[in-house]
């Protein structure tokens, strides 16, 4: 494990004893990890902020909702058309707000005596002009400070005007990354959007796509492939969501599960309250896909599915197997390394996989153990202060809707053979002895194991990039996939593929060292000059 | 595209929609990347850091090295102290700048820490600097942070001097690192012996080894340049917003006077510049200024019929939008919404001022500070106009409109290579004629009949 000890012993004692438990270089034993903890100060980690996890992933995607960023001017703006969450009106005339950025840029004298009376002129002035259904307001790090009551203006409005608000108070300093956004807006979301509708599918299978963002276009593609099947996709969570279907999503009967760290305390709710199970699924790799597909015929239990199933697998395989073969020849034999924020990074392990790449690094800005170990771990997980300020909501069973389609002695049946319900396994078992896991990752950790793990490709954020890049190692953005995708499906594969071998194989690598470092001058005569 | 922006323009909105400004902080950042082996380090949550780094190298294509506080619950309850000496001891035992570079957040102001005092108290290391600026996001803009910080800087590192040195001091304001580059030659050619504050050139443009290294020295402000401010025998002050209150605390602590001039933007405002080092050197102007001055003014009559007469909304941070409504206006056009999101009244005098200087009628243009992307939109959508001239986020009014843009200013998250080269000077006076002519002549092309379509134009 000589990696992991020449990266920590570069630290103070002090930073040594905090980062010892966040790296794990895994071994033959069960691998744990320490997670969802405090980020050092001034370490230059990657992490963001609670309002970067609520407003700017979960939340902020819901396209035909009107999201306030409740605050002074920076947040909005820089969450403002910067994930690549791509959206479109479903139909004719649907509202869709994702080129807008609202916000209640607060001033001095609205630091001073309150921002709330701004907040609901500035919601009178959205009616008016666009007369959304739903409105979310999101705080930023002074409104918590301040005092000023996002649900009760909330409240007011709803009331006001029949429509949906929901007021998040996502405060940047809350919890210790992103992680603590998602939470607040899972619960949000519970407590107001999900089953407040009434429209039933009419599909014969119906799911909800959790935790997909559909960033470069990943939703559409699984979307794509579910309904070339025969489901009906009722919701997606958020990418291209909307909130008039995401009040339906109860009534679903089965939630698919991508990204896990964002979504599951909405799939673990609606488990409890509506009985609808979960499966953790990943779209992202052809083996990984197919995996996917075979386990949700799996849950329905349906000849004739499975059999389409089958059939549409060897459509998509038949279509794209020459391009994937191609790429593999190119790829095959890489290693890579992956720092994203808390489910890419095991998730693209699997279709690096698929082109013959080994992940040696992998790490997560904001994960949590189970993350990396597998849910199992959940009841040993101690809460600390932090995690504490975080609400924790309960549900119940709902007296009309809840329904359960197998008993729990079926569930155990079907997770006997393989079909991974209601539950999740994290990173961990994909890895293979020796391979590096970082939580929390920081600057200096990546530049360190890049120097000693020597990977052929990085895949990190935009903070990261460039650096990586300079240091003279191929490096992609797995945040915004470098503006190309979607990545996910069979078609993703195929992107991703030529994506990766581009970005190898680009010409310009090899102008790096100009030729009068490589050629020295000619010294002596040239013959018969003299 | 921006499908449900209406017509009917609603004034004096609550709401800011698609805003023309960010906040003060990500300013601080920038300005402190300028200086020699600095980390600049936001006092806040750690989202603030994450956001205005990933915002500069969105729109650099360049590493942006920059630090946090990571204030949680408690630190915001309790103050962030703690949070910041830990800090500082992690950013030098581990990174290891010679100076740490603090901006305050709106956290951090709205609860009130005293990082001055919690500054005084640290232990910092033998040569090495810790300094900060107050930087609250919910006033002005981050043409303001970025202003906080070099007085920032100022207040912990410039010595007290009484003798004044032959030096002159430049301050760029906020340009990229191509522009400093071209600032920094012209100063050079005209025999100026200068000091210039802040300098990213080399910084957020470095070039590929191979190598990357964190603080790399030579490149960017050098503390001692920083020191010797003091003693500079004049200032040269560019960016009539952006550097009028540096340049005022360093005539009021140092009594060092200043000329503050426009963002040297097309020919008269480059002249300006030109004109004031000439001031400081008494060195006539060399040819080879003078050629490029001539192949600018050449360049503008060569293509004047592209564009004399077309409207251009000009948005963004104050001080580029002047210097770009002055070189709409030398070449023929009409600048139709002069726009900034930076809460400053003083931008509109001056922009008024500046169709007066040259015989326009300001009265037909809609001049405005404080406002966002929104009412611009609707301006247009009420009276189009034929080319939007501004950061990457006008691209949606662009596409709603099928309006020609040209983009200039923070942030072009969507350009390759643009902020490597000049805007400034004439050379950048060029590029940028160049660009606007193009895009009319790409545009008349789109739109002509095969009967009309010329090769030669």
């Amino acid at each position: 494990m000589k990696e992991k000890d020449n990266l920590l012993e570069k630290y103070s004692s002090r930073v040594f004893k905090n980062r010892k438990t966040h790296i794990t270089q895994l071994g033959d034993d069960a691998n744990t990890i320490a997670a969802n903890t405090r980020a050092i100060p001034g370490i230059l980690t990657a992490r963001g902020c609670c309002y970067a996890g609520c407003k700017g992933v979960v939340v902020g995607p819901i396209k035909d909702a009107v999201t306030i960023t409740h605050g002074p001017i920076g947040c909005a703006f820089y969450s403002w058309g910067t994930r690549r969450n791509k959206a479109k009106p479903s139909y004719e005339g649907e509202q869709n707000f994702m080129p807008y950025s609202f916000c209640t840029d607060m001033r001095p004298t609205d630091i001073v005596f309150g921002g709330e009376k701004k907040l609901e002129q500035g919601i009178d002035e959205i009616m008016e002009m666009f007369h959304p259904k739903c409105i979310f307001i999101c705080s930023t790090c002074p409104i918590g400070l301040i005092g000023d009551d996002v649900q009760a203006v909330a409240r007011r409005v709803e009331k006001k005007y029949g429509i949906t608000a929901v007021g998040f108070s996502c405060e940047g300093y809350k919890g210790v990354s992103q992680s603590a956004g998602h939470h607040i807006a899972n619960n949000g979301l519970m407590r107001q959007i999900i089953g407040s509708g009434d429209t039933k599918p009419t599909g014969k299978y119906s799911v909800n796509i959790l935790g997909e963002y559909n960033i470069g276009g990943d939703g559409w593609e699984q979307e794509r492939i579910l309904k070339k099947i025969g489901y009906e996709v009722v919701s997606v969570f958020t990418g291209d969501g909307s909130h008039a279907t995401i009040k339906n999503a109860h009534l679903a009967d089965l939630n698919l599960v991508m990204c896990h760290r964002s979504i599951n305390y909405v799939a673990q709710m609606m488990k409890t309250k509506y009985g609808i199970d979960w499966l953790k699924v990943n779209f992202i790799g052809i083996g990984a896909t197919c995996k996917s597909l075979r386990m949700l015929a799996e849950y329905f239990d349906d000849p004739a599915l499975t059999k389409r199933t089958e059939e549409v697998i060897a459509e998509e395989l038949e279509a794209v197997s020459g391009d994937i073969e191609y790429y593999k020849s190119m790829l095959k034999g890489k290693t890579a390394g992956i720092f994203v924020g808390g489910s890419r990074s095991h998730h693209y392990q699997a279709l690096l996989r698929d082109f013959g790449v080994e992940t040696v690094i992998a790490g997560y800005e904001f994960a949590h153990r189970d993350d990396y170990e597998g849910r199992d771990v959940i009841p040993s997980i101690k809460p600390d202060a932090d995690s504490k300020n975080i609400e924790e909501i309960t549900v119940s069973p709902d007296e009309e809707l809840f329904r359960e389609r197998y008993t729990a002695e079926q569930v155990e049946q079907l997770k006997e053979k393989g079909v991974e319900l209601d539950t999740y396994d994290g990173m961990f078992p994909d890895m293979k002895k020796g391979y590096i896991a970082v939580d929390d990752y920081n600057v200096f950790e990546t530049d360190e194991l890049i120097k000693t793990m020597k990977p052929d490709i990085f895949f990190s954020g935009i903070k990261d990039k460039y650096a990586i890049q300079k240091a003279g190692v191929v490096s992609r953005q797995m945040h915004s996939y470098d503006y190309s995708g979607p990545y996910a499906g069979f078609n993703g594969a195929v992107m991703f593929g030529h994506d990766v071998a581009m970005s190898i194989y680009t010409n310009a690598w090899a102008l790096i060292t100009p030729p009068w470092k490589r050629v020295p001058f000619i010294e002596g005569t040239v013959g018969g000059e003299e | 595209m921006l499908d449900m922006t209406p017509k009917e323009v609603m004034e004096n909105r609550h709401i800011t929609i698609n805003p023309c400004k960010t906040c003060e902080p990500v300013g601080a950042m920038f300005c402190a990347l300028g200086v020699e082996s600095c980390m600049p380090h936001s006092h806040g949550s750690q989202g603030c850091c994450s956001y205005h780094r990933t915002v500069l190298s969105r729109h650099f294509k360049e590493p942006a090295m920059a630090s946090s506080s990571s204030f949680t619950e408690g630190a915001s309850v309790f103050g962030g102290r703690s949070n910041l000496n830990t800090a500082a001891k992690n950013i030098f035992d581990i990174y290891n700048p010679d100076i740490i570079a603090v901006h305050t957040t709106c956290l951090s102001e709205t609860i009130g820490d005293d990082v001055g005092s919690y500054i005084s108290d640290m232990e910092i290391p033998d040569g090495k600097t810790v300094l900060y600026a107050s930087t609250p996001s919910y006033e002005g803009s981050h043409i303001q942070g970025f202003s906080n910080m070099m007085i920032g800087f100022m207040k912990y590192m410039t010595k007290k001097n009484g003798e004044k040195a032959g030096k002159t001091a430049i301050f760029p304001g906020w340009v990229n690192p191509g522009d400093d580059r071209e600032l920094k030659r012209m100063a050079e050619l005209m025999g100026v012996d200068y000091i210039y504050f802040p300098d990213h050139e080399g910084i957020l443009e470095t070039p590929m080894t191979g190598k990357y290294k964190y603080f790399p020295k030579g490149i960017g402000t050098s503390a001692k340049d920083i020191q010797e401010l003091g003693s500079v025998k004049k200032l040269i002050a560019l960016g009539q917003l952006t550097s009028v209150e540096p340049a005022e605390y360093l005539e009021k602590q140092h009594k060092v006077p200043f000329t503050l001039l426009p963002m040297p933007i097309g020919v008269s405002l480059t002249d300006k510049y030109l004109m004031a080092l000439r001031d400081m050197s008494y060195q006539e102007i060399p040819q080879i200024l003078e050629n490029e001055r001539g192949r600018l003014v050449d360049l503008m009559l060569d293509s004047h019929s592209y564009t004399y007469n077309k409207k251009a909304a000009i948005y963004g941070d104050p001080d580029i939008v002047y210097g770009f409504t002055s070189l709409c206006i030398e070449m023929g056009m009409i600048p139709k919404y002069v726009i900034t999101g930076t809460p400053k009244a003083s931008f509109v005098k001056q922009i008024k001022a500046l169709f007066e200087e040259n015989g326009m009628n300001s009265g037909k243009a809609v001049i405005k500070a404080d406002t966002d992307l929104f009412y611009l939109h609707q301006l247009i959508k009420n009276e189009g106009v034929d080319i939007l001239i501004g950061s990457s986020y006008g691209k949606q009014i662009a596409k709603a409109e099928n309006i020609p843009m040209v983009r200039m200013g923070f942030p072009v998250l969507d350009r390759y290579g643009n902020t490597i080269q000049a805007t400034v000077g004439y050379t950048g006076g060029i590029r940028y004629v160049e660009k606007i002519t193009n895009v009319f002549m790409d545009r008349q092309d789109a739109d002509s009949r095969d009967e009309d379509f010329d090769v030669v134009m």
